[in-house]
């Protein structure tokens, strides 16, 4: 027989959020009768240095073993108390946590009940304690490279700080350029920067950064791993164009026979480019793509007699040949900076998105009035002899955003301020135009946001509070039927043209990255964060971290910000060197193991093979504890028991279910 | 009055979603009610069936799964396996004669705190309808 168990019980109060609910002091006097108890305390604060102090003590002068803390969720402060064992010199595996907080306390209003429920939890949780095994972490190495899938302003920030701090990265843009949402901005808010004078140094600073490996036009494929060393394979989709011959001279597109057929989506379609083509003037690499949807050559055969890409290009960069490549990356961590997407109106259609064509959104009025845009910066209407420049204009907020009709309940953060900025900018653009916006709040809050807000209204845009029932055509102009909600009078409002701004929605494939990554997503669709307010850029998945709008809407501060923590996370683990891999894995029993192998097919990891065991002399499945991720399925798998997850063994929960199950207050252990 | 049926559930919750998601009902201090005891394991493929028969044997009025939504599982596929598994036992239980409100499975992402008391609120108001369960129970288990 091994060392007698001693166990100690630490009952938390968490000041009130415990203590109001559950009787602290009746769960340690329970606590103090359960078998190999040794001592029982309860405290206000566990988790503060004096509350650790008390286990660490206890550890050394009673000489426990066994440490059970029934205090919040061991997703909160597992790890705390581990390294509090570990200070005392105790293995911080013997830490046993019962949730009587977030599953106990804050969950049931009734005392009575919450007191027992609460007995029971820390019964069963010094049953499991009993039988839990020191255990030991492995160290491995870390990949010193770092994989940034987006291109935005997130990921080009989040690379350069990476980068700079002198490990690799692999910043993966699906589009043919780096830029992202940034880039399709006219000026910024509240400063009014023009958004691609301060954008484009960046991109350029991350395609030339010695250290960072520009994978444009790329998609991932398949990631496999974990923290410290992920397989990760991205597929570099074929330009058609060799991009160490394109000097981005632009003949091409000039001379290609779609020139100026092919929607630009770059410009929402308000522009139309060429078969071949660049999304926009400083698009970073300056490499020309063909559209292989698009290009004649590409999906019909043929184009002219030669195509005319082909003829003028000098450097002879042109390349119908050329096939995707799929990459292998060898990364110690990824960063997810893959952005939003735009809320489609025509989800709304009594705002006539479709119907109307002076109906826009707030993107849409961007590219119109970027003097790089498609029409270089002038805000007319129409085409031709119909051309006409609006006078009066009328803004409609909250367009999928906060509106659960629409299915989007969420605040879309920037609405407001670029509503602002965009109105002041068609009161520079336009002189005399009539601007109102109809708005449901303001939301201000942001450093020099609320003054700039000041600033558009003292300009004289008309902020009228109504959220527009309809839009309809009266003539050649638009109607804007609304309530004024301040003054109670329906309204009829005659304008030439209607902004919507748009709110902000997870992408439409974020599940395909939440799938690949195992990311969860919150309920609004965003990626979800390990914490709300403690980890917001880390991830259920260690090494796996969020920065910018994937994560929830932000503006371009909020996402810099973001980036740059996320970098940081990064950094903490690849300047680390080295990372403890999970101890909870699992274990074969070589004795009584026969070999079946059924565990081997089960293992999403493949961290399980056959191997013949000298001492038993037959085939027994064999565990590669780097490999195993700890979940368990082999153990639930296996039909002679013998495979077993450390901490996790059928003893463990077997031992939590005898005294959950059981229909007294758990005294009876 | 006559005193109301209390029953006893016994719940395995996987790790990532689940166990998650009851933190958050806590963390909104959603209220309900205090007759489920929750087993925390790393993944609902970790459950070997006979972890929910030994819960019935140990007295549970009723038993409860829950894990990540299918396609959300934070090892790829071990919801899966569990499906499997507890589609069957759940047969398989009803077979022998146990009361088909007494086991539940769902899922229950880490966002979603208020699906979580929902399927309790609806586990504890089956196993209360299904009444006391005596069959399965043992005094001792050699197991």
């Amino acid at each position: 027989m091994g060392i007698k168990t001693k166990t100690g019980v630490y009952v938390c109060h968490c000041g009130s959020n415990i203590a109001a609910t559950v009787d602290v002091e009746d769960v340690t006097t329970f606590a103090a009768r359960l078998p190999h108890v040794k001592t029982a305390r309860h405290y206000p604060y566990m988790c503060s240095d004096p509350g650790q102090g008390l286990i660490r003590q206890d550890i050394r002068d009673k000489g426990l073993n066994r440490i059970v803390v029934a205090a919040c969720s061991p997703r909160i402060h597992e790890n705390t108390f581990r390294r509090t064992l570990e200070e005392a010199g105790l293995n911080p595996y013997c830490l046993e946590m019962a949730n009587i907080r977030e599953q106990c306390s804050w969950v049931h209003g009734d005392r009575s009940g919450a007191t027992a429920k609460a007995r029971k939890t820390v019964a069963a949780a010094a049953a499991r304690a009993r039988l839990l095994e020191p255990l030991q972490q492995k160290e491995v190495p870390v990949e010193p490279a770092v994989l940034v899938l987006g291109g935005g302003i997130a990921g080009i920030q989040c690379a350069l700080d990476v980068a700079g701090a002198g490990f690799t990265v692999y910043l993966v843009e699906k589009e043919p350029s780096i830029g992202g949402r940034m880039a399709q901005l006219d000026k910024t808010f509240p400063t009014l920067d023009c958004s691609a004078c301060i954008l484009t140094p960046r991109m350029v600073d991350a395609a030339a950064h010695p250290r960072i490996e520009l994978l444009s036009y790329s998609c991932l494929e398949e990631v496999s791993g974990y923290a410290g060393n992920f397989s990760v394979r991205v597929r570099k989709k074929a330009r058609y164009v060799d991009a160490d011959r394109c000097t981005g001279c632009g003949d091409c597109a000039r001379e290609c026979r779609l020139a100026g057929r092919v929607p630009s989506s770059f410009d929402l379609g308000l522009g139309r480019r060429s078969a071949i083509y660049r999304p926009f003037p400083q698009a970073v690499p300056a490499h020309y793509t063909i559209d292989r949807q698009r290009c004649l050559f590409l999906t019909k055969g043929r184009c002219g007699d030669a195509p005319p890409c082909v003829q003028v290009c000098s450097p002879g960069a042109i390349d119908f040949e050329q096939r995707d490549e799929v990459v292998e990356l060898k990364v110690g961590a990824i960063v997810v900076a893959t952005g939003c997407d735009l809320f489609d109106p025509s989800r709304k259609p009594e705002y006539g998105y479709r119907d109307y064509n002076n109906v826009i959104t707030a993107m849409e009025l961007e590219r119109l009035l970027s003097a790089s845009g498609p029409t270089e910066g002038s805000v007319v209407l129409g085409e031709g002899e119909d051309a006409s420049v609006p006078r009066d204009i009328a803004f409609i907020k909250c367009v999928g955003s906060r509106d659960k009709s629409a299915g989007s309940e969420h605040c879309s953060k920037v609405c407001c301020m670029y509503t602002a900025k965009l109105a002041h900018l068609l009161g520079e653009k336009v002189p005399g135009a009539s601007i109102r916006v109809y708005y449901m709040d303001v939301r201000a809050s942001g450093k020099g946001y609320e003054e700039f807000y000041d600033r558009v209204r003292r300009e004289g845009v008309r902020y009228i509070r109504g959220s527009p029932s309809e839009i309809f055509q009266r003539g050649s102009r638009l109607v804007v039927k609304v309530e004024d909600t301040l003054a109670s009078t329906p309204l009829e409002d005659e304008v030439d043209m209607v902004v919507l701004a748009v709110g902000l929605e997870a992408r439409g494939d974020a599940g395909r990255i939440v799938d690949m990554l195992r990311l969860s997503r919150s309920a609004d669709g965003f990626f979800l964060e390990a914490h709300p307010k403690l980890a917001p850029v880390d991830t259920a998945v260690d090494g796996i971290y969020l920065a910018g709008a994937c994560q929830a809407p932000k503006d371009i501060p909020d996402t810099v910000a973001q980036a740059k923590a996320a970098a940081a996370s990064a950094l903490g683990l690849l300047s680390a060197g080295r990372i403890k891999v999970g101890a909870e894995v699992c274990v074969v029993n070589e004795e009584t193991c026969r070999g079946c192998g059924y565990c081997v097919q089960i293992c999403p990891y493949g961290a399980v093979e056959l191997a013949f065991s000298e001492r038993y002399s037959h085939e027994t499945a064999l565990v590669n504890e780097v490999l195993c991720k700890g979940c368990g399925a082999c153990a639930a798998a296996c039909f002679s028991g013998s495979m077993q997850q450390r901490s996790f063994r059928d003893e463990h929960i077997l031992s939590q279910v005898a005294v959950l199950g059981s229909k007294g207050k758990g005294d009876q252990v | 009055m006559e005193e109301r049926f209390e029953p006893n559930i016994v719940a395995f919750l996987c790790n990532w979603c689940s166990y998650a998601g009851a933190d958050l009902a806590g963390t909104s201090r959603m209220q309900y009610p205090p007759n489920v005891h929750i087993v925390r394991v790393m993944c609902t493929g970790r459950i070997n069936p006979l972890f929910v028969v030994n819960a019935f044997q140990q007295g549970a009025d009723g038993v409860l799964v829950s894990g990540c939504h299918p396609g959300e599982c934070h090892y790829r596929e071990g919801n899966y396996h569990a499906r499997r598994r507890f589609t069957l036992l759940r047969e398989l239980l009803v077979f022998t004669g146990v009361d088909r409100r007494r086991f539940n499975m769902s899922w229950v992402s880490a966002s979603e705190g208020a699906k979580w008391r929902e399927v309790v609120r609806e586990a504890v108001e089956m196993a209360r309808e299904a009444g006391p369960f005596e069959q399965f129970r043992r005094e001792m288990i050699g197991w």
